[in-house]
């Protein structure tokens, strides 16, 4: 066992699934998903489209903050704030900074949302808006809230944001740059996001089916998530109670396309691999894989390929859980390490939902159904635009 | 962690810091809000087809890109790390634009493709094939200095040799023009224009032949007030070993606004009697501008010579051998860097 463990004391989520871990893990256990027709966003193509969204509406989340009537915070940061109080509280930190203790938060879309709104119609309102619309701003109240005043960071690589985050913050702790860190992602949805992922003509009119032959495209979503990675030092001296550990952790870039994954998935094939070997396990030491899956045609064939190139014919156990929140962009990476983790703590693997038909080239079936086994080791990947992929491998031990 | 050695600084700025080989003698000054970055003949660094498609901050930072590696003789480096702090507004803008003007209707992919904050860092790996590790930090102010402490962390890791580390950013059209405004209705606005700019180096674990400047240490932070400012400097100097009397030059992000006072209280006490110099009214303000300050401290190591545009006080000294910057950005994304001679 490697020096410098990097343990997860805490978790906090918002999702379309649920607005705690406790109500996302009730979902994914009980096949409810969280794809519906948007409500909140005012959109022509509302018809067109099923969306992850969570219910709520900003004036709800502001109040779940506490915050003033008039105030300048985003979807985004709404949604971040409230997820990374969530993972604080389960850590049980009380002084924050009696640890070196840092922030890295990631978002792709940041505070559109409210750009949407004054964009080029400059008035008192927009004034008080216009800084939130930078993706360091809800990184910035975040920091804010949770009395973080020494490392700060944000990371933006499309959908594999959260997990560069995660990344980073593991690697702090590792060299011993910080005790203790709050890692994750936060996108609200925006029209900017769905007019553009609308355009790619990659947005399915149904329930994301992943993996499957006949798949259509993705459900957009909305979700934040935050763990707190502390030093094994930090868990010993504090009795912390230990919800998995991060193992290992991997970043390639495909090279190959903007938007595009390659056809035999290089990107996705170096990042897991650079993973297994930080975690100095072998590929088969992997229980489940929670596939990045987001059920565009082009994603999940080059994922299968690239989980074929390393395993041949033996795959393990692989479910996207996406059908249940659709696809959160910079989130993905943070909810999906909520999950892995949720995995591994009850044994559970959690359903690949609205799967049918195998993908002749691939002839791999996720699994369907929520499914017990004992689970040492469980690979996330997430991928995005850029080419920029990334895996991350949860423990149990 | 261990010493990053750099063994190419390449800027494109409001200044004419890639052709002019004089470094920052004949200086633009600028009488309205922006500072818009002059730009090299794009043609020598990518195809028109593909340039036709880039935006600014794309073109930018792939030509400062490849130059740094052309300059360091490096093919493709093990990493690329970039920062950003507003993206790619020029495609984000031209996306919005279409979508409220139409409706949501009559879009095309192109600009929402190119608007992701990754887009530079993506392009570059693409244009070099380059599969190693890619991130792009957009933490404001401290979006550069992220992409450095990545860079640092991976050379203490071992994996990697030679990393490309840069910096981009855009005015765009629209945006910037409300910020502007809004910055005006300060009490004590930010008094230098708004600029833009690409600056990219490349990083190596080893010393090379070509290496004139090591980077000895960086930390970013969130938070910080002018009576605790001076002890973390100290801090951060007691870290690396040095004293404030050690410091050859120190570098300050002053751009007029109130947060000014974060420098003004160092200039008046621990580096008083120090080389004080600024940079922001050459390249304008912009949340990657403190990587033209990180290029200009590698020059002057390099060159032993402070020019005259940059100083603040009258204060020479014999040898530049350790260069401090210190920025932040409204009392926020605070950075303190350090870089010697090697």
């Amino acid at each position: 066992m490697s020096q410098n463990r990097v343990a997860i004391t805490g978790m906090g989520i918002m999702s379309s699934i649920g607005n705690s871990v406790e109500e996302n893990l009730h979902a994914l256990l009980n096949n409810k998903k969280g794809i519906a027709p948007i409500v909140n966003i005012e959109t022509r193509h509302k018809n067109e489209i099923k969306v992850g969204e969570i219910l709520q509406t900003n004036e709800e989340l502001s109040k779940m903050l506490n915050l003033p009537e008039e105030h300048n915070y985003s979807r985004t940061a709404l949604l971040g704030c409230i997820a990374a109080k969530q993972a604080v509280k389960q850590a049980n930190i009380r002084d924050i900074e009696a640890f070196k203790t840092g922030l890295i938060s990631s978002t792709s879309v940041g505070g559109m949302d409210l750009t949407e709104k004054h964009f080029q119609n400059y008035n008192a309102e927009s004034r008080r808006l216009i800084n939130s619309h930078h993706a360091v701003d809800s990184t910035e109240k975040i920091a804010e809230l949770l009395g973080i005043t020494d490392f700060t960071s944000t990371t933006s690589t499309a959908c594999s944001s959260a997990a560069n985050a995660i990344m980073l913050g593991a690697r702090l702790i590792k060299s011993g740059q910080l005790d203790r860190v709050i890692v994750g992602g936060t996108d609200g949805l925006a029209k900017f996001t769905i007019n553009g992922f609308k355009t790619l003509m990659i947005l399915s009119d149904t329930d994301c089916t992943p993996f499957d032959a006949n798949r259509k495209g993705l459900n957009l979503g909305e979700a934040a998530a935050y763990l707190v990675l502390e030093s094994d030092a930090v868990v010993k001296q504090e009795n912390k109670t230990v919800l998995g550990y991060l193992a290992g952790y991997g970043n390639a870039n495909d090279a190959f396309h903007q938007t595009a994954s390659s056809e035999n998935g290089e990107g996705a094939f170096l990042a897991m691999t650079k993973a297994l070997k930080i975690a100095e396990i072998k590929p088969e030491d992997v229980n489940y894989i929670n596939a990045h899956g987001t059920a565009t045609p082009n994603n999940d064939l080059s994922e299968g390929k690239a989980m074929k190139r390393i395993y041949g014919d033996f795959v393990p156990d692989f479910s996207s859980t996406k059908a249940f929140t659709g696809h959160t962009l910079a989130a993905a990476g943070a909810i999906e390490a909520v999950y892995s983790v949720l995995a591994l703590q009850n044994n559970v693997m959690f359903p690949n939902l609205n799967f049918k038909t195998a993908i002749p080239e691939l002839d791999l079936i996720p699994v369907t159904k929520v499914t017990k086994k004992s689970l040492n080791y469980v690979l996330s990947n997430s991928f995005g635009f850029g080419g920029n992929c990334s895996t991350l491998i949860f423990s149990k031990n | 962690m261990k010493p990053c050695y750099i063994n190419s600084a390449v800027s494109i700025s409001a200044q004419d810091t890639l052709n002019d080989s004089s470094f920052l003698e004949n200086t633009i000054s600028f009488e309205g809000k922006l500072a818009k970055a002059i730009h090299p003949n794009y043609k020598k660094f990518i195809s028109p087809i593909a340039s036709r498609r880039m935006a600014t901050a794309v073109k930018m930072g792939v030509a400062a890109a490849k130059k740094a590696l052309e300059l360091a003789e490096l093919e493709i480096p093990d990493a690329i790390i970039t920062g950003t702090g507003i993206g790619c507004i020029e495609d984000s803008e031209k996306f919005l634009n279409t979508i409220l003007d139409n409706d949501e209707q009559f879009l095309t992919p192109t600009s929402f493709i190119q608007s992701t904050h990754n887009t530079v860092g993506a392009q570059i790996a693409l244009t070099l094939n380059c599969k190693g590790y890619n991130v792009t930090y957009v933490q404001g102010a401290a979006s550069f200095e992220s992409a450095v402490i990545d860079a640092q962390l991976m050379f203490h890791e071992n994996v990697a040799n030679t990393i490309l580390v840069g910096g981009t950013d855009e005015l765009g059209k629209f945006l910037i023009n409300d910020i502007i405004l809004a910055e005006a209705a300060e009490e004590q606005p930010i008094l230098t224009p708004f600029g833009e700019g690409a600056h990219f180096f490349t990083l190596s674990s080893l010393k090379q032949n070509n290496s004139f400047c090591v980077l000895k240490g960086l930390k970013i932070f969130n938070k910080a007030t002018t009576e605790t400012i001076q002890t973390k400097v100290e801090a951060f100097l007691k870290e690396n070993h040095l004293i404030p009397e050690d410091i050859d030059a120190i570098i300050l992000g002053k751009n007029g606004d109130a947060f000014d006072i974060l420098y003004q209280s160092l200039q008046d006490s621990i580096f008083k009697d120090t080389p004080q110099l600024h940079y922001k009214h050459l390249c304008g303000e912009f949340f990657t501008a403190s990587a033209f300050g990180f290029w200009a401290a590698t020059i002057i190591i390099k060159q032993q010579y402070i020019p005259d545009a940059l100083k603040l006080n009258s204060i020479d000294k014999s040898s530049y051998k350790n260069v401090l910057l210190y920025n932040q950005l409204k009392g926020q994304q605070h950075s303190f860097t350090l870089l010697s001679s090697c």
